[in-house]
């Protein structure tokens, strides 16, 4: 297929599409909101729903009720909007719902502004709803990236029966690169036999619900959700590397910031500088192993994000003490320049 | 092959429109290309700009600190990116909206009147293009072919009658020779 120039938000709203997503509720917010027109458009004519709500707490609970249904569902806000989506998110999760939640992340706390930033990383990842619950959090770097990462997004919901987030700042939104569209399978996902699709009097009625009032049978849901969780841990953590052979310094980054981080290891190069780059692909799962594997080759890691020092707290657990890890970040939609990364890099090669 | 190209100017000049044809350029003649629009709270008649980056290479940082070519359409982008220019780039400049001369000797400027050519040929909203037509020539990486392809993925098919006036005004910038 010939390749389209595309935004990222289009490009997601698209993969979205083609993955059979057909149920889309939103509400708009900038730098997210061409997710939601892209649908308005297109959601028509391939039979589907696009629903504006009157609020993304309202979104966030149609969410829960056509995954409740067993069909193919998505919402997407940035980073104010998904703190309303939060309840929601809490409840899917505690009734094991499947469904794609994005998140084009604009600077915060409050309605901050709407520049890019990754400072939504503990929300994401540490919960941001209340109780014991994961999602799985995944963030591309570029376009193309994008597409196949919101295709893999709705697989790894229904292969989980959770919810998953494709979480990307406002600059891989709004910038387009050329893109082409895989094509999508889905016979090798499990049956949504527990849907509550109305019973026609032939079966036992599929509840779905998120209370547990006895503690004891609480704990046991809770207790297998973990082991699903801890499978994941195990299969499902996806990450790039670069130049790590030989590499003094390494950095950390995810998305955009890694596309920059790039330009800042190719400065280096020329100054005769060895870094290297991991690019965690899921934030959740976190890829640990590699990270602990490469903390004893290396002087040190750097964390590079849009944000005071988020994801620079897993690395640390990670390399557990083995080498020095250290931060650089721009916050509030600032964006970190390659020179400047670069000399990060050489204050700490 | 890695050029950097900012295209700036006002909100309804079609900056961002110039900026995904010259993107769409680079992706029929096989490159790597990336696409930033500014984004804010922009309006009609405040300042737009965008980021387009051509190369071989897969592109790093969508983002461009200094462009190796900037194409100007307005007083106040001109003064606020004049200086980031690469030595040795080149600056742009539609000098029907644009009074000044750069005051850089180690960039190369072409002053071009888009803005008057394109109310003379009729198409007033098309100075964009001729703006293109002489990034084009001055960049003279493509064919004429290559840029009408471009063109038919850039323009929505609604709008399709409008290639051929907008091929008329990129020839017309890549034909004018600003060194005169």
């Amino acid at each position: 297929m010939d390749k389209v120039l595309m935004k990222g938000n289009e490009a997601i709203a698209e993969a979205a599409i083609r993955a059979n997503c057909r149920h889309f509720f939103g509400y708009p917010i900038t730098p997210q909101t061409e997710i939601s027109a892209y649908m308005a458009k297109r959601m028509s004519k391939v039979g589907g729903t696009f629903l504006q709500a009157e609020s993304e707490v309202a979104a966030i609970n149609m969410v829960y009720g056509a995954a409740g249904a067993g069909v193919r569902v998505m919402t997407s806000s940035s980073s104010p909007g998904i703190s309303l989506k939060m309840e929601g998110l809490s409840y899917i999760a505690g009734a094991d719902l499947p469904c794609v939640i994005v998140n084009i992340v604009r600077a915060g706390p409050g309605l901050g502004g709407i520049q890019p930033a990754q400072s939504d990383y503990f929300q994401a990842v540490k919960g941001g709803g209340h109780g014991d619950y994961r999602m799985i959090v995944i963030a591309p770097s570029s376009i193309q990236e994008t597409v196949d990462c919101t295709i893999d997004a709705f697989d790894l919901a229904d292969k989980y029966r959770m919810p998953v987030m494709l979480m990307g700042d406002g600059m891989l939104g709004q910038m387009m690169e050329p893109v082409s569209f895989p094509e999508v399978k889905t016979d090798h996902l499990p049956k949504k036999d527990w849907a509550t699709t109305g019973t026609k009097m032939k079966r036992k009625a599929n509840i779905i619900n998120s209370l547990y009032i006895h503690p004891e049978e609480l704990e046991e849901v809770i207790l297998k959700r973990e082991e699903k969780y801890n499978t994941i841990y195990e299969t499902e953590v996806k990450y790039h590397t670069e130049g790590l052979e030989n590499a003094d310094v390494v950095l950390v980054a995810y998305g955009t910031t890694a596309r920059i981080a790039k330009a800042a290891i190719a400065l280096a190069k020329q100054n005769g500088i060895k870094a290297g780059l991991i690019r965690p692909i899921t934030l959740w799962p976190f890829p640990t192993d590699i990270i602990a594997k490469t903390a004893p080759n290396v002087k040190c890691m750097i964390s590079v994000e849009m944000s005071t020092g988020q994801m620079v707290e897993d690395i640390r657990l990670a390399v557990n003490g083995v080498c020095p890890v250290h931060f650089y970040g721009r916050t509030g939609g600032a964006v970190p320049t390659p020179t400047a990364i670069f000399e990060q890099i050489r204050r700490y090669a | 092959m890695t050029r950097e190209i900012l295209f700036a100017g006002f909100g309804g000049q079609g900056i961002l429109f110039c900026g995904k044809v010259m993107s769409y350029l680079g992706l029929v003649s096989g490159l790597e290309v990336s696409w930033l629009p500014s984004y804010g709270p922009e309006m009609r008649g405040g300042t737009a700009n965008c980021h387009v980056i051509v190369s071989n290479d897969a592109v790093g940082s969508p983002i461009i600190n200094n462009p190796t070519d900037l194409i100007v359409m307005n007083l106040p982008s001109f003064d606020k990116f004049e200086n980031t220019v690469s030595p040795g780039g080149n600056i742009i400049i539609d000098s029907s909206l644009i009074s000044k001369k750069t005051s850089r000797n180690d960039v190369n400027a072409h002053y071009i009147p888009a803005t008057q050519m394109a109310n003379e040929m009729g198409v007033p909203k098309l100075a964009n293009m001729i703006m293109l037509g002489k990034l084009i020539s001055v960049l003279a990486a493509v064919s004429l072919d290559q840029v009408k392809e471009a063109l038919e993925k850039s323009v929505p098919p609604s709008k399709k009658e409008l290639i051929e006036v907008n091929l008329k005004a990129i020839q017309a910038g890549y034909n004018f020779n600003s060194d005169i």
